[in-house]
């Protein structure tokens, strides 16, 4: 009776010392410190009151041919399959985008970052449908591969995380559309052309 | 045109389809005069490889004439080529690493999510297919279109019969690879389990690359005839205990590499094999390893595992253990046909291989059903089945 007494203290003491030295562990690392990955690979869903998507591809092209390609915003709906229209006005360009349940939403954006061969930032203006930001980087590949291209979309969504998962339901979200898109930057960079499996062409 | 058409689990169909076109600036359309039915057809027509659809056209083993070329393709109208079953564009850093089956650019990117959520990445198109590998058209029907032909096809002399080049579209460099990846010292022994056609190979081709001895595991006497034509040693599983005969045979040390040729719907008179069995009947895209683990556990401590054999899905009772207490060495993946392509064509053209005596059944096109049907249910005579095309001129 004693020597079972004695091990459930012995296994309580135990316990609230693992405690302690998790407590102790955890105070070594500062709040919020984050680890290497990055940000738009956080488990979190919204940035202050913005989604944010990202995706990253490796193009065997130099930096100059890929900024330069998607700098001229009308090549763009060669890749972006969800992009109807894009016309420029100024500084501004006007995007017609295919949302989910058939809807077109209009947005225009004006740039904010341009660094030749590095950077091209964008944020949409007054009056937009959709109030989003974004850029494209473009970094060389370590071991001469060509250049990483990273597109980071941050967008707030229209009724919240529902109309996140609605968008992602129908594939109209800006995660995929990232995705596929920057995957079909790369096979036109890369081969000149976008693989389709049709046995004919669209008729 | 007729082309061979999947509609379900043991339900394909010759049928009059559409003519493809030419899509793409390096596209070219062949007229295929000759096609074979895969193994891993087998597996379509069994319905255990998921991402089917009805009507897509079977068929990743054929050759046949250039008939149309797009502005970017490097062929030739009426030049004769062999198609490799991979579609590989030749400029990702994969392909520019011989690394051909797995390449970024030839699976279109809507067909490379499901593959990404299965596997972590999605691997090349290949013809006639899953569309996890891009729902291509494939090769069993009068013209196929065939995406970055600059890159693929080989062209063939006009001396060369359809039946000496038409297995370099797959199952030869198929077998070629397995041994490749099996790391063949000379004088060493490689087992192979199954000999169907990329395990005949892959005993033709560890013999070429200086193995001291090669022994074949089946149980169809026809196909370890065959093997033991080639100049293997053969055990019949359903005679002999292959963990104990390899010990035997080698000395009690185990062979120094083994292949699995079989794959997925792996046979066996083993209680695992019958678990495994059980669990693909209820769908749950479980692969059979019976053979892998057999040949994992026969394989000598620090010795290579070449898998060429056909997996899609998880495994249960993988042996870790014996992988890692005997230090094993595992090798396997699709094959990167292209770069092997040229070196076994002057092979055959040097008369160093020979694989006519692989096929046992030639059969017109329209009568593509019959050979699935045979090919599946009557292994042991039937090794092989060519397809003819009108085009081909054969006549029977």
């Amino acid at each position: 009776m004693a020597g079972r007494n004695r091990a459930g203290w012995v296994i309580l003491g135990g316990g609230v010392a693992a405690l302690a030295v998790l407590a102790y562990v955890n105070a070594g690392r500062p709040r919020g410190k984050r680890d290497s990955a990055p940000g738009h690979a956080a488990r979190r869903w919204r940035w202050g009151g913005y989604a944010v998507e990202a995706y990253t591809v490796t193009i065997a092209r130099p930096r100059s041919e890929l900024y330069a390609f998607w700098r001229r915003f009308q090549n763009l709906p060669q890749v972006m399959e969800n992009v109807d229209t894009i016309t420029e006005e100024g500084d501004t360009t006007r995007w017609t985008i295919r949302a989910p349940m058939g809807q077109t939403v209009e947005v225009a954006t004006r740039i904010v970052t341009d660094r030749p061969d590095e950077v091209i930032a964008w944020s949409a203006v007054e009056g937009s449908q959709i109030d989003t930001s974004g850029k494209v980087m473009f970094a060389d590949a370590p071991g001469g591969r060509g250049t990483q291209v990273t597109a980071i979309i941050a967008w707030d969504p229209p009724f919240g995380r529902l109309g996140q998962l609605v968008a992602k339901a129908s594939a109209r979200a800006p995660a995929m559309q990232a995705r596929h898109e920057l995957k079909r930057l790369k096979m036109l960079m890369e081969t000149g052309e976008i693989a389709t499996s049709a046995r004919r062409p669209a008729e | 045109m007729r082309a061979l058409t999947w509609h379900g689990t043991k339900d394909v169909r010759v049928e009059t389809v559409p003519d493809p076109k030419i899509v793409n600036p390096r596209d070219a359309i062949i007229e295929v005069t000759s096609t074979a039915i895969c193994g891993s057809d087998l597996h379509l027509f069994d319905g255990v490889i998921p991402g089917m659809e009805q009507g897509d056209i079977l068929g990743h083993e054929f050759m046949g004439r250039v008939v149309e070329v797009g502005s970017g393709s490097s062929l030739k109208k009426g030049q004769r080529v062999v198609v490799p079953f991979t579609i590989s564009c030749g400029g990702c850093f994969f392909c520019t690493s011989g690394l051909y089956s797995a390449c970024d650019n030839s699976n279109p990117v809507e067909k490379q999510d499901a593959s990404e959520a299965a596997f972590g990445h999605a691997m090349s198109g290949i013809f006639g297919y899953s569309h996890l590998t891009g729902g291509y058209s494939g090769g069993q029907a009068e013209y196929v279109r065939v995406p970055f032909s600059d890159v693929g096809p080989i062209v063939v002399p006009d001396d060369l019969p359809d039946d000496q080049v038409l297995f370099l579209s797959d199952i030869l460099p198929t077998g070629w690879m397995a041994a490749e990846n099996a790391g063949i010292a000379p004088g060493d022994t490689v087992a192979v389990w199954g000999c169907g056609p990329v395990g005949l190979f892959a005993v033709q081709s560890a013999l070429l690359m200086g193995a001291g001895q090669v022994i074949a595991i089946d149980h169809h006497p026809r196909r370890l005839e065959l093997a033991e034509s080639l100049g293997a040693k053969v055990i019949n599983y359903r005679e002999s205990h292959v963990a104990e005969a390899l010990l035997e045979m080698t000395g009690g040390i185990g062979p120094d590499a083994v292949i699995d040729a079989v794959g997925m719907e792996s046979h066996g008179l083993a209680p695992d094999r019958l678990l495994d069995r059980a669990k693909q009947a209820v769908g749950i895209g479980v692969d059979g390893i019976h053979a892998l683990r057999s040949a994992i556990h026969a394989c000598r401590k620090g010795g290579r595992v070449s898998v060429p054999g056909v997996y899609g899905g998880f495994a249960d009772s993988f042996p870790t253990g014996a992988v890692m207490q005997k230090g094993l060495t595992l090798r396997t993946g699709q094959t990167h046909v292209q770069r092997y392509m040229p070196s076994l064509l002057h092979r055959i053209a040097e008369g160093e291989i020979d694989t006519t005596f692989l096929i046992s059944h030639r059969l017109p096109l329209e009568e593509a059903v019959q050979g699935y049907q045979s090919f599946r249910d009557d292994q042991n005579s039937w090794t092989k089945v060519v397809l003819k095309t009108p085009a081909s001129g054969w006549i029977g």
